[in-house]
């Protein structure tokens, strides 16, 4: 008769039973687990590094900033140019061959940087600021080109420029047209903590939705410079860390493994699968050897691993003892 | 009232002559139930006084120390979910009932993949045990989903470069728009109610699972031929 079809009653025949006490040993488990976690607050803590926002951002490093706003502007960024589900472009669409999910799946998350990051809170500031106004009203009267021509000059510009004492911006004189106004007065509702609000906008009171911000946020270079001082980066196996001496998803390893090995980090590749296209890929592999581990007990070879590795006889070292001292008793 | 003409236990008049209540066989959705629950996993077995001998071995204590930490776990997010998603960062008080939430997640971690690691080893998933190992697969399948919706609600440095990073290799499955991990309200509602809700039920199955079937004998140990 097959083991997995008898009762309990069959199945243990010939095992020996001992007395056992499942609600004391649940006890002293919650008991002694509490206790650890207890003494490992007390002393360790956990982490809590204070959030960036736009505001501490811009004091920061403001020139960052400033490019940043002037990128998304003219739309050059990567959140402008990203992709589904943000918006059409394709600078960060990953597909497979014929592959492409993200494709697929299309605009869910509507994201349109020039207008969401600078325009639209430019323009709900513009109360009593009539040079603001002004500003709005002559870019977005300009040509495509001209608009293109004033952010590239005004980049440049920002290339060379310096930050005074009181954290103004001071850029080299140059045709930006209404441009510069336009980054003056971002740089300034930054500073007020306006932005962060502004770009928290929606139709209803309540806001809970940071999308908005942490893409901005993104696109810059500040948050990456702090998350690299941290040691979170990609490349420093960061998916897995946080900051501060402390584990961190540990439980990631084998995902964020592969992000540092080729041909997951390899420019060019093979069989399809590079940096390009790394996180459908790692993703993917993930997927499958999640589904082996599901069906492990009915892939052979796979399930045979315990059988032909013996480390069940460590496991039950002692059982085994027993068998082999009841055979040696059997035989005197 | 559903099933009233038709009472299952009737009681003769006659109290001299009476054999007792005349039983009719219980029928309908409840009594099948009762009877499938009480022949699955009576009593006895949901709380044995008796176990085999050979789970004296140090790999059996990683499935009780799991659910051990999974507790704490629950019960500081409660606290945590009762007091607001910011009341941690501004309360001493508040911050050591997350240290105490964020030890027990990696505590329950650690044990969690000790104890797949041991069934491993062990096979555990023999005798007609696949389902209860597949169950613990999703089990961690979801934990992790639950642990990862957890760090971006943080609402410090660690949630906004979590979710900046992550967004990509979510994005990129095509499932960028159904779950956005730079949205926060979706993030906690799923941290605190389904994701948890989840796990715990499938915790509890996988535990009916255990109780009903027993612990699978040892390797190389196999059950007496049964003529």
């Amino acid at each position: 008769m097959k083991a997995s079809k008898v009762d309990k009653q069959t199945y243990y025949r010939g095992v020996r039973m001992i007395p056992y006490d499942l609600l004391k040993e649940v006890t002293i488990a919650m008991l002694g687990v509490l206790g650890v976690v207890l003494i490992l607050s007390a002393v360790l803590s956990s982490p809590d590094v204070p959030s960036v926002t736009l505001q501490s951002w811009s004091k920061a490093d403001p020139v960052d900033f400033l490019t940043t706003a002037t990128g998304e502007l003219g739309g050059s960024t990567l959140v402008a140019t990203y992709g589904p589900p943000y918006n059409s472009g394709s600078a960060a669409a990953q597909s497979w061959g014929p592959l492409a999910p993200q494709q697929w799946a299309g605009v869910h998350v509507p994201v349109n940087a020039p207008n969401d990051f600078v325009l639209e809170p430019l323009t709900q500031a513009t109360a009593g600021d009539v040079d603001l106004a002004s500003a709005l009203s002559t870019y977005q009267a300009a040509s495509g080109d001209q608009q293109q021509k004033w952010l590239a000059n005004y980049t440049t510009g920002l290339s060379t420029a310096t930050v005074a004492a009181d954290g103004t911006v001071n850029v080299p004189s140059g045709d930006y047209g209404p441009v510069s106004v336009l980054m003056d007065r971002m740089l300034t509702l930054a500073r007020s903590g306006g932005l962060d609000a502004l770009l928290l906008t929606s139709n209803h009171f309540y806001q809970t939705d940071f999308t908005r911000p942490l893409l901005f946020l993104d696109d810059g270079g500040y948050i990456a410079n702090l998350a690299t001082q941290q040691k979170l980066i990609g490349s420093d196996w960061g998916v897995m860390n946080e900051t501060g001496r402390y584990p961190g998803s540990a439980w990631l390893w084998l995902y964020t493994m592969w992000y540092q090995i080729p041909p997951f980090n390899s420019p060019t590749g093979f069989l399809g699968i590079s940096a390009a296209n790394t996180d459908l890929a790692v993703v993917g592999v993930m997927l499958i050897l999640t589904a082996l581990l599901f069906l492990v007990p009915v892939i052979p070879g796979l399930r045979d691993i315990p059988r032909w590795i013996p480390i069940h006889k460590l496991i039950w070292r002692r059982h085994y003892a027993e068998i082999r001292q009841a055979a040696g008793t059997a035989k005197e | 009232m559903i099933g009233s003409e038709t009472p299952s236990e009737t009681v003769e008049p006659s109290a001299t002559t009476a054999p007792g209540p005349v039983v009719e066989p219980e029928t309908g959705w409840t009594a099948s139930v009762r009877r499938r629950v009480e022949k699955t996993l009576p009593i006895t077995e949901l709380l044995p006084t008796k176990q085999p001998a050979y789970i004296g071995s140090w790999v059996y204590v990683f499935g009780v120390v799991t659910i051990a930490a999974l507790f704490w776990v629950v019960l500081s997010g409660v606290v945590l979910a009762f007091f607001g998603s910011a009341w941690w960062h501004v309360s001493s008080v508040g911050h050591f009932f997350n240290s105490i939430h964020f030890w027990s997640v990696q505590m329950f971690f650690i044990f969690m993949v000790l104890h797949l690691w041991g069934q491993f080893w062990g096979a555990g998933w023999r005798d007609g045990r696949a389902k209860t190992w597949m169950v613990g697969v999703v089990i961690f399948a979801i934990s992790v989903g639950t642990a990862f919706t957890g760090y971006v609600i943080q609402q410090n440095f660690d949630s906004q470069w979590i979710a900046i990073n992550a967004k990509d290799a979510i994005n990129s499955t095509g499932f960028g728009g159904l779950f956005n991990a730079l949205n926060f309200g979706q993030m906690y509602g799923l941290h605190v109610m389904l994701f948890p809700i989840g796990v715990t039920l499938l915790v509890v199955l996988h535990i009916i699972q255990v109780r009903a079937k027993g612990v699978v004998r040892p390797i190389d140990d196999p059950m007496p031929v049964t003529p």
